[in-house]
């Protein structure tokens, strides 16, 4: 999930990924930098998406450098909505773009499976997502805090986590602001509640 | 029509809906596992090869060489893990010459991946890629359709479960060489004695940044024993019913004799370039 707040955007995500009904990794890193302040969540076939992401990496490097100027969050969905519109028969990935730049600050964009593009307030998404939907929509603030945005986002995955057999780990984050990328980290031995920045 | 062409899979698959069996693919089980230490990377595997439900190499060698400094182990169809480590291996030779560089893990990481990617999950190959390079040691593992994961410990094939319960419950941070060799031995020979699909001996593979240490059959667990008893026949046991001799001279009646010439100089009679 992705989240805009005062200041910018929050990306979270669990770190549970499966093949079949083993765990084949439980401490995944689904939050994926493509540029130095956009980033984006990866959901459905893990190949798919890192093979994607790397793709839009690579275009956003080129574009950074042969414009001499960093990309917007909307050209870097607008280049993950052509790869998964055109695709679409071959690939599954569920993908959020986020991400901050000076002119239009902190943005977030939803392209789901048939690779449509939303730019939406806060975006969800991946199997736990249907577990959520209330609660997000019931605590969704505009323009909270940062430490608001957190809770959110940090509740809101705690909550897919209970009840989606699918998800599970640790929670992690990435906090986009003019500062640049912070990363958070949330562990289930403490309940969720630390260790916080990395 | 630009892009691959399917139609051979298409008509397999027609062919085996008909009731054709498939060809057998040898090696689906397999343990393999790494682990990263402080100083060094160490890989480890099983020696079983099976086709089916029957055990077609004993020893095989699952640790493919990628580089002085990386090594593959590799999961999955042999000859999928064996050409594709090849040819990987061969185009980083030739990317470090071109750039006069030291190849990266990184970079075999990435050749595999999107080779994998790009045929869909059809190339059988489930990999885990260790090396040290001048950026530090790294431990990646490759997955058929082309997805990767970093981690310190890492285990694949049908005995990743067993394996990976080592790992789970013996792992700690900031191992030696000799605690890793051993963690890694271990889950190997958790895999040999609780799955089926992998069985035989134990290969290690330590690599930091001096030196790489390949030790083919670390650990023999399945020796064959001596047997017990003799089972060869004394001599004299066949009776003999009867006897007969025949002389040299009497050959030609049982084989026709043609006179051939020489063959040195029916050699000489060829046409050679000069």
């Amino acid at each position: 999930m992705a989240i805009n707040f005062k200041d910018g955007v929050i990306l979270g995500a669990d770190s549970r990924t499966t093949t079949g009904a083993y765990i084949a990794n439980r401490v995944t890193d689904k939050l994926t930098q493509v540029h130095d302040t956009i980033w984006c969540c990866r959901s459905g076939s893990a190949a798919d998406t890192q093979a994607v992401a790397d793709i839009v990496h690579y275009h956003l490097g080129m574009y950074g450098i042969t414009n001499d100027e960093p990309p917007t969050t909307q050209t870097a969905a607008a280049i993950f909505q052509e790869l998964c519109y055109d695709n679409k028969d071959q690939l599954s990935a569920g993908m959020i773009i986020a991400g901050y730049d000076h002119r239009h600050g902190g943005q977030v964009y939803s392209i789901p499976l048939g690779g449509s593009l939303h730019k939406q307030s806060y975006a969800i998404g991946g199997s736990g997502s249907t577990y959520i939907y209330g609660y997000c929509d019931a605590n969704w603030k505009e323009g909270m805090t940062e430490e608001e945005g957190i809770n959110f986002v940090k509740g809101s995955l705690q909550e897919a986590i209970k009840w989606d057999g699918s998800s599970g780990g640790v929670i992690r984050m990435v906090v986009l602001t003019a500062k640049g990328a912070q990363r958070h980290l949330y562990l289930p031995d403490n309940g969720y509640t630390g260790p916080g920045t990395k | 029509m630009p892009g691959f062409d399917f139609s051979n899979h298409n008509r397999n698959a027609a062919l085996h809906a008909q009731g054709v069996p498939l060809p057998k693919a040898t090696s689906t089980g397999t343990t393999i596992v790494g682990c990263i230490y402080d100083g060094g990377v160490v890989i480890a595997a099983d020696t079983r090869a099976t086709s089916g439900p029957i055990v077609a190499d004993k020893n095989c060698e699952k640790l493919h060489y990628i580089s002085p400094h990386i090594w593959c182990a590799g999961a999955g169809t042999a000859a999928d893990t064996e050409f594709t480590t090849a040819l990987i291996s061969s185009n980083l030779e030739l990317h470090a010459l071109s750039t006069g560089r030291k190849p990266r893990v990184v970079t075999v990481m990435t050749m595999l991946k999107q080779h994998l990617f790009r045929y869909q999950g059809h190339i059988g190959a489930y990999l885990v890629v260790a090396g040290c390079d001048p950026t530090g040691s790294h431990l990646f593992t490759v997955h058929a359709h082309g997805s990767t994961d970093k981690l310190p410990y890492v285990t694949m094939g049908s005995g990743s479960l067993a394996a990976m319960s080592v790992f789970e419950t013996q792992w700690k941070s900031g191992m030696s060489r000799d605690e890793a060799v051993k963690l890694t031995s271990d889950a190997i020979l958790a895999g040999i004695f609780n799955d089926l699909g992998s069985g035989s001996n134990v290969d290690v593979c330590v690599i930091t940044q001096d030196k790489t240490t390949l030790m083919r059959n670390y650990i023999t667990p399945n020796t064959r024993e001596h047997k017990q008893r003799n089972y060869r026949f004394p001599r004299g046991t066949t009776a003999v019913l009867n006897q007969k001799i025949i002389t040299r001279a009497e050959i030609s009646k049982y084989v026709t004799v043609h006179e051939v010439e020489d063959v040195a100089a029916a050699a000489e009679k060829m046409d050679v370039d000069q």
